[in-house]
């Protein structure tokens, strides 16, 4: 038995243990149509009105968005256009890549099938090329490819779990390509969960009416990105590491031109001119919307919204954000931690104090969460940690119970791996849970092909709307950017191929952004993009000295 | 999240430079406290990416100790260094090129130094995701790429294994060759895959996928609430 959790923790965790038996084979109810939505309405944090805020400037003026985000976008821009020199041309590429996850590095990969050398190609980003969401990624990947499957049918869960929002063009790209990248997987050597025959053992996940989901145990988004790196390096596509892009350039057009990139080291800022340029920059869980932890990477912080908007590209559904059902409620080193849902999908039921089961573990994400929310907030039947925090128990123990004993260890290694770091032993004790900022279900509009308003600029993965609409499906994400990274990089490549390189570098969009600003009146002090959080102690920032130190 | 001022006080030691920081922290959360704004050295901070390798040593031992400074709790008295880059060599190959029914052993013949494994066992050791590493290497050595592959899937990448070797052998990169190789060549193609990427090819969900694209939200709602559960996989 683990001894991480105190003692009157243990006492629910018995009443846990007593209901085990007779819940185990309880197929709980889906929720009707009318009570979902009563529940979202009344618990889920995308409800509340007072987190959001209508925006007065750019080209999604009037709709809504998170306040933590409208305050990027109604900022000026962290460089002054006046004392950026761009005469001087650093890198001068066919395509440039701003952001080194899944949908940038797929990119490149298949710019090069589309015929592009892969000197001719930039990789730029924040921080490791692979830092990324896609690589925390546990769950696994949809794909229609069994018999009783189509993707007809997948097509159908995606826009049902989204509400009828999604974008149907984006959606069947989505669905149909599905089974070709899966493909395209295998042929690279990703190691995918088979049987002895070599099919493909699947999953059912939240809102998915078939087993569809591909893993690789639950290092599903590592296994893609580990090999998709390796790829891109043995293609030799250069990559400029700890050098996000700051800004877009524009032509005299005001057509993306190329972007502008800071050394996050030395603060040197270098010019990059492009003849097609793939925004893939990933999602903005570090902004903590409506104060929530976060499963999202460490740079994780909107930049690619911030600068596709300036540059005229419109968002849509940034008024819904995905709360994963199961983030880690305790102990407080992993508060907001992925716990996959996976766990899930293998078995694992929410319950609450009483060790009752209240919800079916596979509602849709939004529903889902909202359920747990209720049940702590709304039913007060939550377990509330020794620093304040309320969860509800996922019974991880249940799966062996039925399964067999060892499967979350062999199923779930990372999970088991995270916990026992921290005296939990997840295969004989429940782990506590509650909903955590995971993705950004809206985005950057772009087309079927990943183009955008603006031409010159593409953009794919988590900084793209529409494919989800307001509520992404589980195994959906890795999809999204393994489909549209493909597209983005096959457009960007045409693009590349039959235009001129600009003739002009500028940064003329941001003076009339700034000009937007001051015409609507908005005087803000915190300037964006916002490159990386702010986690530093409160003492320490009280007592910090803004000086310049000469090394 | 938690009240700081009701916690326990403990010392850690960044490059040698004494900090107090409340008990109950993670290496990463420590160092935040203590001032330190990461750019190199934090990355998931969820334990999946190796960005942000520890090496560390408590007060009154001797030993040298490492692990994921996102993943473990600080102690009192732990002395900390980050080592966020290995600038170990890797190999680049064309993935038609290796495959071992038509080569002898091509973990060895890119990566020969895993000859000179001395079985130290210090890479092992080193790991933080505790894998055997030198139990694949010797795999990796005996041709049995099937064996190096899993032993060595849950690796993040981190690199300590490498920075420990006395023999400079560059583990993580023999390891990703393998599990491509696995997963390439060892594992057998789905026959299912390959039959639904041919109906696509020969356009058969076209006209049903059309149909559903030129739906009325209404018509989705009666399609989706009126669907199907597959009950087993």
């Amino acid at each position: 038995m683990s001894d991480g959790y105190p003692e009157y923790m243990r006492r629910s965790i018995e009443k846990v243990e007593a209901t085990r038996e007779n819940r185990a084979d309880i197929d709980f109810e889906r929720m009707k149509p009318e009570e979902s939505q009563e529940t979202l309405d009344n618990f889920h944090p995308d409800y509340r009105k007072e987190g959001k805020h209508e925006l007065k400037v750019g080209p999604s003026k009037g709709e809504l968005a998170p306040i933590e985000l409208a305050e990027l976008l109604e900022s000026p821009s962290i460089i002054d256009p006046s004392e950026i020199d761009l005469s001087q041309v650093d890198y001068d590429v066919e395509i440039l890549i701003v952001g080194g996850g899944g949908a940038g590095t797929v990119a490149a990969l298949w710019a090069i099938k589309e015929g592009i050398d892969p000197k001719d190609i930039l990789i730029a980003t924040k921080l490791r090329h692979g830092d990324s969401n896609s690589m925390m990624a546990q769950g696994g990947i949809q794909a229609a490819d069994k018999e009783v499957d189509s993707p007809v049918t997948h097509y159908l869960d995606a826009i049902g779990g989204g509400h009828y929002t999604n974008e149907p063009d984006l959606l069947k790209a989505l669905t149909k390509d599905a089974p070709e990248i899966i493909k395209w997987h295998e042929k690279l050597g990703i190691m995918y969960d088979r049987d002895e025959k070599g099919e493909f053992v699947e999953l059912p996940g939240g809102g998915t009416s078939r087993y569809r989901l591909h893993s690789a145990g639950d290092y599903t988004g590592m296994e893609l990105m580990r090999v998709l790196m390796d790829e891109s390096r043995n293609k030799g596509v250069p990559v400029l590491e700890f050098a996000p892009a700051v800004e877009l350039l524009t032509d005299e057009k005001g057509n993306v031109s190329g972007a502008l990139l800071m050394n996050l080291e030395t603060n040197e800022y270098y010019v990059v001119r492009a003849k097609s340029t793939i925004m893939a920059t990933g999602g903005f869980g570090r902004l903590h919307v409506q104060s929530y932890p976060t499963s999202n990477h460490y740079g994780a912080t909107a930049d690619g919204l911030i600068m596709g908007y300036r540059v005229g590209i419109p968002l849509r559904d940034m008024d819904s954000v995905q709360y994963h059902p199961t983030g880690a409620a305790f102990p407080d080193q992993v508060i907001g931690l992925l716990v996959t849902e996976k766990v899930r999908s293998l078995g694992g039921q929410p319950v609450n104090a009483d060790g009752e089961l209240f919800v079916n573990p596979l509602e849709p994400r939004d529903v889902e969460a909202a359920a747990i929310i209720r049940e702590c907030y709304g039913r007060e039947k939550g377990i509330t940690t020794p620093t304040g925090m309320r969860g509800v128990w996922l019974d991880s123990p249940l799966i062996d119970f039925k399964e067999g004993e060892g499967t979350v260890a062999k199923r779930l290694p990372a999970m088991v791996r995270q916990y026992e770091r921290f005296n939990i032993d997840m295969t004989k004790d429940p782990i506590l849970v509650f909903p955590t900022l995971h993705y950004q279900n809206g985005g950057l509009m772009i087309n079927s092909d990943s183009s955008t308003a603006v031409d010159g600029l593409f953009a794919a993965g988590e900084v793209s709307g529409g494919v989800h609409g307001k509520n992404r499906l589980m195994g959906n994400s890795l999809l999204d950017f393994n489909v549209f990274g493909r597209r983005a990089g096959i457009t960007a490549a045409m693009h590349a191929r039959k235009g001129q390189k600009p003739s002009k570098l500028t940064l003329d969009h941001l003076t009339k952004y700034n000009k937007e600003l001051k015409d609507a009146g908005i005087e803000r002090k915190n300037p964006s993009p916002m490159l990386l959080p702010e986690y530093r102690g409160k003492r320490v920032l009280e007592r910090h000295l803004d000086v310049q130190v000469t090394l | 999240m938690s009240d700081e001022e009701d916690k326990k006080m403990i010392d850690i030691y960044v490059m040698g430079r004494r900090y107090k920081v409340p008990e109950g922290l993670t290496i990463m959360t420590a160092l935040e406290y203590s001032g330190y704004k990461y750019v190199r050295g934090c990355g998931c901070r969820g334990g999946f990416c190796g960005a942000c390798s520890t090496v560390y040593r408590k007060e009154g031992e001797y030993k040298l100790k490492m692990d994921l400074a996102c993943q473990t709790a600080v102690e009192d008295g732990m002395f900390l260094v980050q080592l966020p880059f290995v600038p170990a060599v890797r190999k680049g190959f064309e993935i038609e090129d290796v495959d071992p029914k038509q080569n002898d052993n091509v973990l060895l013949e890119k990566y020969p130094e895993i000859a000179r494994c001395v079985s130290c066992n210090t890479c092992t050791k080193a790991c933080p995701q505790d894998i055997k590493v030198m139990d694949y290497v010797q795999a990796s050595l005996r041709g049995d790429v099937d064996r190096a592959a899993k032993l060595s899937f849950d690796c993040i990448q981190c690199g300590l294994c490498s920075i420990r070797c006395p023999a400079d052998i560059k583990h993580y990169h023999l390891a990703q060759l393998a599990r491509r190789i696995k997963g390439r060549y060892i594992d057998l193609e789905s026959s299912e895959l390959a039959k639904m990427v041919e109906e696509l090819q020969e356009g058969k969900y076209d006209e049903e996928l059309n149909k559903l694209c030129s739906m009325s939200k209404e018509e989705l709602k009666k399609v989706y609430d009126e669907r199907t559960f597959q009950k087993e996989g």
